[in-house]
């Protein structure tokens, strides 16, 4: 049967950043899908060369709009470790509270859009409904909605009153009755699972073959999330890895609808042992050296590679985001497919194209 | 300063990631780093249950070298953007992008090569002109 090539992208209705799949199908199932990217590329990595270790923190907060403060920790956590150096316990605790802030939005921000790429526009304004007092959240205790950067070399600028934190925990409090009352919805809704359920599988076996990260890998049930390696304050928390094992669209989405509830639970933990201390270790010098620093942002492992021989300005910043990783193995579960499933296919990977064209 | 760390040769890559592949190892990624007019750092990295390991590879900017596509198809995206990134090329890349996956012709060629640039291909010559 001849092939016909259908364009997916750079600009479609479900994809929020430019991303182009060719797509080659025989009559309306897929045969092959090729991925390009480079659209909004911004060479950021490249601004090392100009800004001081102290300046790319900023720089690394605009990799992502969603994840920012992700980014700058895992930037920072890298250059301490060159400089020998480790931030004060209340500043690692303060970091969980923000990343895991940020999760929830990003997760938030997700489960709405996925709601609109299967036509369920009223789940999608609730999720974005919730999502909005995290923002307001973030606003309140670090100035910011998205770009909150609290983040330096030696631990966070910002504090955390005692009444900010118990209204941090009340709107938290709100914001998991809430979304608990969506699961129903979400998770068991006849339409939702016809869209997703046994859609777009990605077996384990593929996923750690072709390096997925985050949700696309535990949604292959592979018990693996890099908060579970301890960084920050993490290690000091009860935490595990949410996991499904179907690998379709439909677990992928369970993994971040849990997440949510997950990071619910970490805010409240890490607020109830918040220790008293400074908020950022002083030091001296430059960074000389290299390190790796792996986080967990909301998207899946993130990788940051510092290196510095001392100069005014680092060597090298490498980011490989989780998005990045993903494309391979989104490559891998289009094949088979009907086309018109790809828009939810290709949503369930959750493609941050801001953090892949860093 | 990072740990677990093995220097490898051009010789003995393809042989060193095919066992790490068998041993269960995922590919984390890649990461290249200019070192002198000559020479590209490239690091492999590899995790498995959490833990990571490296490969350092010292690549000479005038021979291609050695794709770990073929053993890891995720690396073909990695390895396609440090071409573009430092003008490394490789051989044996599963899906090559020919130097198009992220730039356009106006840009310059590997901006993130500090210490040489690698001169672009001369343009095709336009019809009739």
């Amino acid at each position: 049967m001849p092939r016909t090539v259908v364009p997916f992208g750079p600009q479609h209705p479900v994809l929020p950043e430019p991303i182009h799949l060719t797509l080659h199908c025989e009559d309306e199932i897929i045969k092959e899908a090729v991925p390009a990217i480079g659209y909004v590329h911004r060479g950021l990595e490249k601004l090392a060369e100009i800004r001081d270790h102290n300046q790319m923190v900023q720089v690394v907060e605009r990799v992502c709009g969603i994840c920012s403060m992700i980014h700058a920790a895992a930037y920072c956590a890298a250059v301490e470790q060159i400089l020998g150096i480790k931030p004060p316990p209340r500043a690692e605790y303060l970091r969980v509270v923000w990343s895991e802030l940020h999760r929830m939005h990003s997760h938030l921000l997700w489960l709405g859009l996925y709601a609109d790429a299967f036509g369920f526009e009223s789940l999608f304004m609730h999720f974005w409904r919730i999502r909005e007092r995290i923002m307001d959240v973030m606003e309140a205790t670090a100035g910011n909605r998205v770009i909150i950067s609290v983040n330096v070399v030696g631990g966070v600028r910002r504090d955390l009153t005692p009444e900010q934190q118990k209204w941090v925990l009340s709107e938290v409090d709100w914001v998991e009755k809430e979304v608990a009352r969506l699961k129903d919805v979400m998770m068991n809704d006849y339409t939702v699972k016809k869209r997703t359920v046994g859609v777009g599988i990605l077996s384990k076996e593929q996923a750690l073959e072709l390096g997925a990260a985050g949700p696309m890998l535990r949604g292959s049930g592979v018990a693996q999330d890099m908060r579970m390696t301890g960084y920050h304050a993490y290690g000091e928390l009860g935490f595990e890895p949410v996991v499904e094992t179907d690998g379709d669209s439909y677990a992928r989405s369970n993994v971040r609808f849990r997440e949510v509830l997950a990071a619910v639970d970490l805010v409240r933990q890490a607020m109830a042992k918040l220790p008293d201390s400074e908020l950022a270790t002083a030091y001296k010098g430059r960074p000389k050296g290299e390190a790796v620093m792996r986080v967990e942002q909301p998207r899946g492992e993130l990788l940051y590679y510092v290196k510095s021989s001392g100069g005014k300005y680092l060597d090298r910043v490498r980011i490989r985001t989780p998005t990045f990783a993903n494309i391979p193995p989104l490559c891998a579960v289009l094949p088979g497919l009907e086309l018109a499933d790809i828009p939810v296919v290709v949503l369930s990977m959750d493609p941050c194209i801001s953090c892949t064209e860093r | 300063m990072i740990d677990h760390i093995e220097d490898i040769t051009a010789e003995t890559l393809i042989g060193k990631v095919e066992a790490l592949k068998k041993e269960g190892y995922r590919l984390v990624t890649m990461t290249a780093t200019d070192l002198d007019a000559e020479t590209v750092d490239l690091l492999y990295s590899f995790d498995k249950d959490l833990a990571l390991m490296h490969l350092r590879l010292s690549a000479k900017k005038n021979a291609p070298a050695k794709s770990i596509s073929g053993v890891y198809f995720a690396a073909f995206l990695v390895e396609n953007e440090i071409r573009e990134q430092f003008g490394l090329t490789f051989e044996g890349l599963v899906l090559d992008f020919g130097g198009a996956l992220l730039l356009e012709d106006s840009v310059r060629p590997t901006p993130l090569c500090r210490y040489t640039v690698v001169e672009a291909k001369p343009e095709a010559p336009v019809a009739g002109a």
